[in-house]
């Protein structure tokens, strides 16, 4: 770890006026991915803008009937909240199929949403990537890839989003807020969020120097049957290999999200309209672009029949 | 005292003490945080540095130069030791990669230099800084590659043979031919490695985390080039090991290296990837059994060969070694090669040899079974031996491998399990049945003990054997208050200490029985002693109970006996030939109820259930333990645990507890243990033998047997992960 300098940021206003203006400057919240990070040296600002003390860290409802949910909500305070588990089930199961009791507690909403990849080469600073270290190659592509992403991935860069928060805000079509350094204000669908890795994958999101993610809103409750179903090789404590989020409508129409496999939550529209027609038809469109490698190859299946059992589950 | 006929009655039996179930003795020291583990000894007067390694970068080469300008000029760096800095080192005895000195690199995270500092973090911060410079050199890292390359190594006995195994096999008119692989594993224990190196004129200290004392002693001050005499090494607790912590490793050298240097005491903890590349790993196996039967189900063939590599220098993985033993058949070969490869050191993790072997063989015997229409149980209850099946003329001490499998199929409900595989459902879940024999050697290792009576009648055991949270505190108590008619809390025991007579160390499920043993054979001495300084004529008459001694009338109590100056006696247990005239080992069986997820492949544990039959069960709550854990390691080997090699940059790249996945909570179901109830007067007098591997033993077989059962998909390749499965897994609607 590098030596750095810390400040807790007095408004959200200052915070991002001191993060644009700092050179490596970087917002801690949690902590549980940055710092680890940072022991390895894998992230080194030389400055942290603590925004815990913020007030960022309320449920509120919104006029047009949905929720707002503060950028420092903790992930435990998150998926117990009465409405999110009445009106979002689903995001409170994705909240709860990860990481463990402990690293919930300290995890924030934005923190998560932000929260780096789980490659193996990405965390060992000896070794060439891409993401860590622009331009230096990509060992997992012809290396262990078994974890890694099958679609939107590129030649430079085969890594996941591990998270699976994003899954179901993918699936409710969250729309994250921010604030810039300048003041202004943002509202950034989740779909636009993160972004594909190309030839920059270092470049995972597209927040400018300094913004500040305040809050993420859901709209308003849309019903059908919501599903999260993540699969791993142990039962607790593991990133997804594959995971789903679902909302299926009485009608057998719904909203599919698909984490485990891609740098951000996978859903495609287009993929949805094939769900009334089964599983293998919605999923032979959503990976219609999937470039697996050998070691990852059985993800292509696994969604497919993951599918099945989700639609199948709704049915009931 | 030497050991060379089997043991008779003795003090033991009464087993008042001995055998039952007592609490350990330091678990509240350790629920209240208060055992001092390696990286916790502090002296609020002594002024620490803290030291952290630097490993290589590259797999295998040299180094051409270190540039430490930087590391030594940043903040708070008092010292930093390299390795092309402090030349060649001695290696240790038991050592195959060296572990610090000179310029060659044999493998990815070799220790190559230390830095040591005023904080923990301030010695991290230098270490980044450190600038090396490589002649990178091609390495072979790939074992299914390297295979044809294996030879048959020098030491031991890499092959073994009776019989006719060829024509046998050829005229058999059920066969069997398969392979199987095993990944290389972790030991992934939770307390990493650490020590504290404290110089005092030519004198050191090290608070290390070991399980042989006196092996670290030895190859410590061969490695440094001091005299023996001169190294002191402490390990009173020790947070697990599974074999990672029999051989010195580099964070005592660091620790001393950097001491002597910083002219301070030195920590050195070695951050948790460290421990995958930088320490010990069980080797992969490549495995090939044949098995030649009858249509009765007599096994008439049987060969084991198996591939594994290593560094130069190296052993290795005995995977054959419990199928010369487990079963009959007057025809039989087993063969063991090994490839050189670049990766880290292979070296003993829990049960080396028969835990990967088991993996392999049980599953063998399974499928054998199904060919011959066999239900597993009665297969291996027909091809039982009592005689070691290499030569016959050896019986085995006791065994009652039989025992096992019938009362475990009893007490599982085996004869539920469906006879047509992928057919039992239950909702998603297909579901199935598998059962593994559980077989491992049992050693014996000579053990010395030191016992102290003092003027309050409270013994004192001291004995430098280690307890890696097995119980050996526990058992030694019993055994010395069992010996000397004293309760539990009227003995203290002090282990892990290089002043204490030599012990057998804890490893090779020899610790237990061995440890005891040592400390028996000076428990009677202290009893002569007692006995003696009483004038009681004959010590054999004399009576040890309830803090008293006693003959004929005479009563007096031990304090008494004990006197002002008290009394201590010291003796060592050393093993003859029985274990040449018998053969000893260790049985069980384990029975698994899984569930696999019908979409997806997920498979997760339903129910366990181990029968061991592993002589006198000292204290059936330690020994219990020691299963349900090895059972649980037996989980993790059959269904996630990979330590992955990049084939191409000669490295294992999961190498965190992130990745590595052992078992969680959530993966482990209800689990069972029956001890039948045995002893072996040939082992010792304790009449004990090890348990602490042979629950590990066949257990990853068993859930591998249960996968097939319940889904029809055989998989000979572990991790089953569900990858493997789920080509093979129903057509969904
Ligand atoms: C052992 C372990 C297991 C885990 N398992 C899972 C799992 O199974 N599933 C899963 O989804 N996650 C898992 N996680 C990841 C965990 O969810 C994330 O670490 C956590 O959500 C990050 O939140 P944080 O508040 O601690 O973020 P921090 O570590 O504080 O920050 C993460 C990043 O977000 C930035 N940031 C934080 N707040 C803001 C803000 N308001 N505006 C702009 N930028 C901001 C920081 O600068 C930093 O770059 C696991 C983590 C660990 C350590
Ligand atoms: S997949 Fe991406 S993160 Fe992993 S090594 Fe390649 S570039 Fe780095």
């Amino acid at each position: 770890m590098r030596a750095f300098s810390y400040e807790c940021a007095s408004s959200i206003e200052t915070a991002a006026k001191a993060a644009a203006s700092t050179d490596g400057a970087k917002f801690i919240a949690g902590g549980t991915n940055l710092l680890d990070l940072m022991k390895l040296e894998i992230e080194t600002p030389t400055h942290l803008i603590d925004v815990n003390g913020l007030g960022l860290d309320r449920i509120e409802p919104t006029p047009e009937g949905g929720l707002r949910i503060g950028a420092l909500v903790r992930n435990t305070d998150l998926a117990a909240d009465e409405r999110i588990r009445r009106d979002y089930g689903l995001l409170s199961r994705a909240l709860l199929a990860g990481a463990s009791g402990q690293l919930r507690n300290r995890a924030t909403t934005a923190g998560n949403l932000l929260q780096r990849t789980r490659c193996p080469y990405f965390y060992d600073t000896n070794q060439p990537c891409n993401k860590r270290q622009p331009g230096s190659g990509c060992a997992a592509i012809a290396g262990f890839s078994r974890q890694l992403g099958v679609v939107g991935v590129s030649d430079a860069c085969i890594a996941t989003h591990p998270g699976d928060m994003a899954v179901a805000m993918r699936a409710l079509d969250a729309v994250i807020e921010t604030i810039r350094a300048d003041g202004t204000t943002r509202s950034i669908p989740i779909a636009d969020f993160h972004r594909l890795p190309g030839k920059t994958p270092d470049i995972e999101h597209v927040l400018e120097r300094g913004e500040l993610i305040t809050a993420v809103v859901l709209p308003k409750p849309m019903g059908g049957k919501h599903i999260y179903r993540k699969v791993r090789d142990r039962a607790s404590y593991a990133f997804a290999l594959v995971s789903v989020g679902a909302i299926v409508q009485p009608d057998g129409t719904g909203r599919i999200a698909v984490g485990g496999i891609a740098p951000k939550p996978w859903r495609d529209e287009a993929a949805e309209k094939e769900l009334p027609r089964g599983a293998k038809a919605a999923s032979t469109r959503l990976l219609a672009d999937a470039r697996p490698t050998e070691q990852n190859a059985f993800k292509i299946t696994l969604v497919e029949r993951m599918l099945s059992a989700v639609l199948a589950e709704a049915r009931g | 005292m030497r050991f060379d006929t089997p043991a008779t009655t003795n003090p033991i039996d009464q087993l008042k003490i001995v055998g039952q179930p007592i609490h350990r003795i330091d678990g509240p020291l350790k629920t209240a945080g208060k055992a001092v583990y390696a990286y916790e000894w502090h002296d609020p007067n002594t002024p620490y540095a803290y030291g952290y390694i630097v490993g290589s970068a590259i797999a295998k080469g040299r180094i051409r130069s270190i540039d430490v300008t930087a590391a030594k000029n940043a903040p708070g760096v008092l010292a930093v030791v390299t390795t092309d800095g402090v030349g060649e080192l001695k290696k240790g005895k038991y050592n195959t990669a060296k572990l610090f000195g000179g310029t060659e690199v044999q493998h990815y995270h070799q220790a190559i230099a230390v830095v040591a500092a005023e904080t923990f973090e301030e010695a991290r911060a230098a270490a980044s800084l450190v600038k090396v410079h490589y002649a990178e050199e091609k390495g072979v890292f790939d074992l299914a590659a390297a295979r044809d390359t294996a030879v048959k190594p020098d030491d031991g006995e890499p092959d073994s043979a009776a019989g006719d195994f060829n024509a046998a096999f050829e005229t058999a008119p059920v066969k069997l031919d398969q392979t199987y692989t095993t990944p290389d594993q972790s030991h992934a224990m939770m307390e990493p490695h650490a020590s504290i190196a404290a110089w005092s004129g030519d004198e050191l200290t090290v608070w290390t985390s070991s399980q042989m004392i006196d092996w670290w002693r030895t190859d410590l001050a061969t490695t440094l080039g001091i005299d023996k005499e001169k190294v002191h090494i402490m390990s009173p607790f020790i947070g697990g090991g599974f074999g990672v912590k029999l051989f010195l490793r580099a964070d005592a050298v660091l620790a001393a290296l950097a001491a002597r240097e910083a002219k301070r005491p030195v920590k050195v903890a070695l951050p948790r990837p460290f421990l995958m590349n930088n320490t010990t790993h069980r080797p992969a196996t490549i495995q090939r059994i044949r098995i030649g039967a009858g249509r009765h189900g007599r096994i008439t063939a049987i060969a084991h060969e198996s591939w594994s590599g290593d560094l130069p220098g190296g052993g290795p993985e005995v995977a054959v070694q419990q199928t010369r033993l487990l079963y009959a058949g007057e025809n039989r070969m087993t063969a063991m090669r090994l490839a050189t490869l670049d990766l880290p050191e292979g070296n003993a993790m829990r049960a080396p040899g028969e835990a990967p072997g088991m993996m392999a063989l049980e599953i063998a015997i399974d499928e054998m079974a199904e060919r011959l229409g066999l239900d597993p149980v009665e297969f291996r209850t027909i091809n039982d031996t009592q005689v070691d099946p290499e030569k016959p003329e050896r019986p085995f001490s006791h065994r009652d491998l039989v025992g096992c499998l019938r009362t475990g199929a009893q007490r599982f409900g085996w004869k539920d399990r469906s006879k047509r595989p992928g057919s039992r459902r239950d909702g998603d879940w297909l579901v199935g049945m598998g059962v593994g024999s559980a077989f491992r050697n049992n050693l014996v290792v000579p053990s010395g003990a030191r016992v102290r009576l003092d003027r309050g009648g409270v013994v004192t055991v001291e004995t430098d054997m280690t307890d890696i949270g097995t119980g050996s505190y526990t058992i030694i108590a019993q055994t010395a208050a069992e010996m000397l008619g004293v309760p539990v809390d009227k003995v203290a025991v002090s282990l892990g200490d290089s002043r204490f007579p030599v012990s057998s160390g804890s490893g090779g499920q020899f610790g237990g029985n061995s440890s005891t043993a040592g400390v028996y054979a000076a428990c009677v001495k202290l009893r002569e002693a007692v006995a003696q300084k009483l004038g009681f004529n004959n010590a054999d008459d004399v009576i040890f109970a309830d803090g008293e001694v006693r003959s004929g009338d005479r009563r007096i109590t031990l304090a008494e006996a004990a006197g002002d100056e008290g009394l201590v006696a010291e003796d060592r247990i050393e093993f003859g030939k029985l274990t040449e005239t018998h053969q000893q080992s260790t049985f069980g069986a384990h029975f698994v109820e899984v569930g696999v997820d019908v979409a997806t492949g997920e498979t997760r544990l339903r129910r366990m259930l181990a029968v061991c039959a592993a002589g006198r069960i000292l204290n059936p709550i330690t020994a219990r333990s020691q299963v349900i854990g090895a059972m649980t390691m037996g989980v993790g080997a059959a269904l996630s645990e990979d330590l992955v090699v990049d084939k191409a940059r000669g490295f294992f790249v999961n190498h965190d507890l992130a990745a590595y996945e052992v078992p969680v909570h959530a993966d482990i179901p209800h689990q069972e243990v029956i001890f039948l109830d045995e002893t072996d007067p040939m082992s010792s007098p304790m009449k004990a033998k090890g348990i602490a591997e042979l629950g590990l033993c066949g257990v990853a077989a068993a859930v591998a047997n249960a996968i097939y059962n319940a889904t029809g998909v055989r998989v000979r390749d572990y991790p089953i992960t569900l990858d493997k499965l789920i080509n093979g897994l129903p057509e969904l609607s």
